[in-house]
Parts: C-alpha cells; sequence; structure tokens
C-alpha cells in the first residue's frame, strides 16, 4: 500500500537581498533636485543626449498633447475616412442650394390678415376740419400722439390746433377720445416723441415755432418753447427730431423749416428752447450734381423733410421743396453765405453750410426721406411725383424707382422687422406696401384707408409692437393696423438680399 | 492622427460651415472645432435624436437603416453622419 515516491524539489529563491533593494530609500541628497520647464517651444519633438536628472514623462506628454497625441479612439480615422466624402458633397451641394428659399412653416397659427384695429378720432378736430399732419409712437410703444393742422392750405392763419395722444394699451380706451389733448396756438406740421421719456413730445408749427410738451403736467404741458424771436423759423417746421447733442450726450431738438435753416434747440429749465447750433441751406452753396439746372437764383432751399441715419450720428438728409435731396453732415465748417442767428441773450450763433453731397433731383416737394435700419448706405425718399426712389448714399442716381401712386406721396417708411419691406402713405387714401424682395413693381398690399379716396398724409411703424402700423388721413382719423405675418416676418435670406440689392445695382 | 484634426479643417472651411463635432457612441464629444458648452449641448442632443431616428427607420422597416440626417432650421442646417461608433456633426449656415 505504501510505496517509496520521489517527488522534485521546489525551491524558494531567497529574497534577501531585494528585500534590502526595496527598503532602500535616500534619506538625504547634497544636491536640490534639477527642476526644468518649458514654456514654449516650435518644435515637436526634443531630444536630449544625456543628463543627470529624470527624465520627466508627464512633462513631455504635455508639450505632444497638445498637438496629436491624445489618447486615440480607435477607428476614428477611418471612420472620417468614410463620411468625409459625402459630409463635403452635401455642404457645397448645401450652400448653392435654393430649394428652402422662401420656405415657410406654419408652426403657430399666423396672423394672415391685415386689420384695423383702431380708427382714433378727435370730435373737436374733426368738426373744424382739421387734418392728422404727423404721427409718433412713444419710446415704449404704447401712446401714439398726432397732431392736427392744414396740409392743403397755404395760407397763413391763426387757427387754433391739437396734438392729441391715445393710450392703446390701456383699458377703456376711447377711440373718439384723446386721453390728452393739448390746444395749440396754430397748426402743428410735426411731433416727435422723445427717445427714452415717454412723456416728452417735441412739435414743430406752421407759424415757425418749436415747442416740447410734457403730457405728464396736467395744468400747463408746454414745457419749453422758442417764441417769436428773429431767430426761429420764419416759415413752417416741417420736421422736428431729437438727436444726441454735446459731451455728455443729453438730447436736444432739431427742426428743419421751409426758410431753409436747421436749428437745433436745447431744452432749458426756464421754459425756453435755446439756440445751440444752426444750418442753413442756400442755393449757391448746395453742390452741384451736374443735371441741376433749374434751381437758379439765389435764396434758400426749403426744407420739406429731414431724416437722420441710425448707423452714422454725423449725417442727415434733406429733402427740399424744388426737389433736392442733399446728403449733410453736422459737423461742418463751412459758414453759410451772409447769415447769422442771434440768440436772445444777443450772442450769435453761426450758421453753417451742412450740404456735403446732392442727389439726383426730383421735380416737385421731396414729402418724406427715411433711412433703412438695415443698411447704412440705403434710404428711400418720396415726393409729388409719385415715385419712391430707393438711394445709395454713394451715388447720385437712384438704384430703383417705383410708381407708388398717381398721386402724391407723403410718407414713406421701412419697417422695422423686415429688410426688405417698406410702406408708403399716397394721396389716393391708401397704404401701399412695397417688398423689394418679390422684384415686382406691384405693391405687396395695399391698405385702403376707407376715407373716400382723400390723402394719408403720415405713417409710422410702432418701434416696440412691430405689428402696428398708423397712419394719419385728411378726414382726421387716425388708422391703427395689425399687419400679417407676412408683413412683418423676417424670410431667412432678406439682409443678404438687401445687401446684393445694394452691391449688384450700383455697379 | 493629424489626419483626423486635418479633416474637421477641411470640412470647417466649407461655405457657411460653422462647426463639425465627432461624438462618440454615448454621445460624448471627442473632437470640436466649436466652444466646449455648445459642443457638448449639440453632442449630447443630436445623439440622442439620431439614435431616436435610426430606430424609427428600422421599426419601419428593419430590413433599412439610418444612412444620413440632416435637420433644417430657419438658421442652419445641421448635418450627422451616423455610424456605429461614431457621429459626425456639421453645422451650416447655408443663407451665407
Amino acid at each position: 500500500m505504501f510505496t517509496d515516491e520521489t517527488l522534485e524539489t521546489v525551491g524558494t529563491e531567497s529574497l534577501w537581498r531585494k528585500s534590502r533593494q526595496f527598503e532602500h530609500d535616500s534619506r538625504g541628497c547634497q544636491t536640490t533636485p534639477i527642476e526644468k520647464v518649458e514654456t514654449e517651444a516650435q518644435v515637436v519633438c526634443c531630444s536630449e543626449n544625456g543628463t543627470q536628472t529624470d527624465p520627466d514623462d508627464h512633462h513631455m506628454h504635455s508639450l505632444f498633447a497638445s498637438h496629436e497625441h491624445r489618447p486615440d479612439s480607435p477607428g476614428l480615422r477611418d471612420f472620417l475616412h468614410r463620411v468625409e466624402d459625402i459630409v463635403i458633397r452635401e455642404l457645397t451641394k448645401n450652400a448653392k442650394s435654393h430649394a428652402f428659399d422662401g420656405f415657410e412653416v406654419n408652426w403657430e397659427e399666423r396672423n394672415q390678415t391685415v386689420s384695423c384695429v383702431h380708427r382714433l378720432q378727435h370730435s373737436e378736430a374733426q368738426e373744424r376740419g382739421l387734418q392728422v399732419t404727423s404721427l409718433t409712437w412713444s419710446s415704449t410703444g404704447s401712446v401714439i400722439a398726432c397732431a392736427f393742422g392744414r396740409v392743403d392750405d397755404g395760407d397763413w392763419s391763426t387757427e387754433k390746433s391739437f396734438v392729441c395722444t391715445w393710450n392703446l394699451d390701456r383699458r377703456g380706451l376711447d377711440e373718439n377720445r384723446p386721453d390728452v389733448s393739448i390746444d395749440v396756438s396754430a397748426a402743428v406740421m410735426c411731433l416727435a416723441f422723445h427717445p427714452s421719456r415717454p412723456s416728452l413730445i417735441a412739435g414743430g408749427l406752421y407759424s415757425g415755432e418749436v415747442m416740447v410738451w410734457d403730457t405728464s403736467r396736467t395744468q400747463d404741458p408746454v414745457l419749453a418753447q422758442t417764441g417769436m424771436l428773429a431767430h426761429t423759423h420764419r416759415d413752417p417746421v416741417y420736421q422736428v427730431c431729437w438727436v444726441p447733442w454735446g459731451r455728455r450726450g443729453e438730447l436736444a431738438v432739431l427742426s428743419a423749416g421751409t426758410e431753409g435753416r436747421v436749428l437745433l434747440w436745447n431744452v432749458g429749465a426756464d421754459g425756453k428752447l435755446g439756440l445751440s447750433a444752426g444750418y442753413a441751406l442756400v442755393k449757391q452753396q448746395v453742390p452741384h450734381s451736374g443735371t441741376l439746372s433749374k434751381a437758379r437764383g439765389s435764396g434758400c432751399v426749403g426744407i420739406t423733410s429731414l431724416a437722420l441715419s441710425p448707423w452714422d450720428p454725423d449725417m442727415f438728409l434733406v429733402g427740399s421743396e424744388g426737389g433736392l435731396v442733399l446728403k449733410c453732415s453736422f459737423s461742418t465748417q463751412t459758414v453759410a453765405a451772409a447769415e447769422i442767428a442771434t440768440t436772445s441773450e444777443g450772442e450769435s450763433v453761426t450758421l453753417l453750410a451742412p450740404a456735403q453731397f446732392c442727389f439726383s433731383p426730383r421735380c416737385g416737394p421731396v414729402h418724406s426721406l427715411h433711412c433703412s435700419p438695415f443698411h447704412r448706405n440705403l434710404f428711400l425718399s418720396v415726393g409729388t411725383d409719385g415715385l419712391a426712389h430707393l438711394h445709395s448714399l454713394l451715388q447720385p442716381d437712384p438704384l430703383l424707382s417705383l410708381r407708388v401712386s398717381d398721386s402724391y406721396v407723403f410718407g414713406v417708411r421701412w419697417s422695422p422687422t423686415r429688410p426688405l419691406l417698406f410702406a408708403a402713405a399716397t394721396g389716393q387714401g391708401s397704404v401701399q406696401i412695397f417688398d423689394l424682395g418679390r422684384r415686382s413693381l406691384r405693391p405687396a398690399a395695399v391698405i385702403d384707408q376707407n376715407i373716400k379716396g382723400r390723402p394719408v398724409y403720415c405713417l409710422e411703424f410702432n418701434p416696440r409692437q412691430t405689428h402696428l402700423l398708423a397712419a394719419g388721413n385728411a378726414d382726421g382719423t387716425i388708422n391703427i393696423w395689425h399687419l400679417s405675418a407676412e408683413l412683418t416676418e423676417q424670410g431667412s435670406r432678406e439682409g443678404a438680399q438687401l445687401e446684393q440689392l445694394a452691391n449688384e445695382l450700383a455697379e | 492622427m493629424a489626419e483626423v484634426e486635418e479633416t474637421l479643417k477641411r470640412i470647417q472651411t466649407h461655405k457657411g460651415v460653422i462647426g463639425a463635432i465627432v461624438a462618440n457612441a454615448e454621445g460624448i464629444p471627442i473632437r470640436t472645432t466649436l466652444d466646449n458648452s455648445t459642443t457638448v449641448q449639440y453632442a449630447g442632443l443630436l445623439h440622442q435624436l439620431t439614435m431616436k431616428a435610426r430606430s424609427t427607420v428600422r421599426d419601419i422597416d428593419p430590413q433599412n437603416d439610418l444612412t444620413f440626417l440632416r435637420i433644417r432650421s430657419k438658421k442652419h442646417e445641421i448635418m450627422v453622419a451616423p455610424e456605429k461608433e461614431y457621429l459626425l456633426i456639421v453645422i451650416q449656415n447655408p443663407s451665407e
């Protein structure tokens, strides 16, 4: 049962040497470790011939990592190889494709129709047959102010007039009775709400006065006025606007009248508007544009419209009774020929000649100008010839001329939301909306004001609620229109198209 | 491995391309030409959408499979080239 057996020997190696090594630990060293750091290198690889310090793997790695040596993802290269061609092919195709141009998705219920939401009127003004001469929206977009006056009557008159405001957001809005009605001693030709203080309105009168009203003051809403002094406008003021002036950027009122002067007023604390700068357009100082031959004789250039550029604070455009459209500069140094205005304190403000460039003249007064809010070189002008001209600031001739109406055109405004869209107020009782993207000379929409063919004198888009358009009519009513989505929503390539329009036609 | 970066660069130079992202099968970005937060957002969301799209295609016809995904939005077109291990996402502004 029991036999002898020889098994293989099993040996265990002595560990005494190794265990000594493991325990080895330096207790002290006479040199401090040499530290080296590379902050920057222009080579990818570096080799060292000899070193007395230990190679530092970590540092080497971080130097390479910024280039390629991240932990590799297996197969990534092959994957990219496979998909690169197809992706690039699609990208190129896509950049050229026009498949989605003008394609719109109806996610929400879109407002398809243009509807009249309010028809505002002031009974007293209507009884006296006053017309709406100017409209302005407050900075908040909820209040509309309108000026009553007369456009068809060239007589000097002392007829009283009104400035009325309605707050459209107020509950219990009475369309037939304004929230505020300010009595004014003469016909009001133009109005402009302060760009940041919603209670201030500047206005220009037929008598040449410039006024600033504060609608929050119930007793006496007149905050400041020029009075009838020698240096004010002697002719009707056709345009007022607020411009930043002075070092602190406070706002001053700019006014333009038919005697050819553009004056800048500071709102003083004493209820006076103080003249702080003035410009005069004199015929012989207007730069000639070749074709200008009709404008003979000396005298002034009667200003009927003025527009500021949202892009260049130094520039303004002026349209005249004689059909001139001028590009002007605030910072001009040229003194206007033989004109000096004296302020009330006896100091004089030298009137400057601002005109820099003359666009090709039109045949008849230029009633309205407006700079594009989407392109710095484009602006529109309209006048009594019934045409709307699309201009570039860079060339005298218009880029495009559209027949808006067989009658006069009194106002033109670019849409605040759609770069290619503008609206024009015609003498035939309609507001016409043009879409330059359509490449058609027909209006995209005609909004009949329902005023029996009497003229529409002014129109304004609401700066905040951009779907609202206000139109002021000859019968003393103001229509507030709610525009359809088509007229308010910007298409995908519209900005590029406007740019193209400005460039391609300029050649 | 410079080839990977070069490929992305080549794609990036095409007209209107805003960025390109490579994500792995979990939707974790591994290469990108965009900033971090945008990359993470795009990779995560598009990975989910691609998986959903793929399962839709395969549910309709089990013999079929998703090969490419394009999303047209108001501002961009997003292209996704899917595969088992990786996704290539390219964002383009075609109207540029």
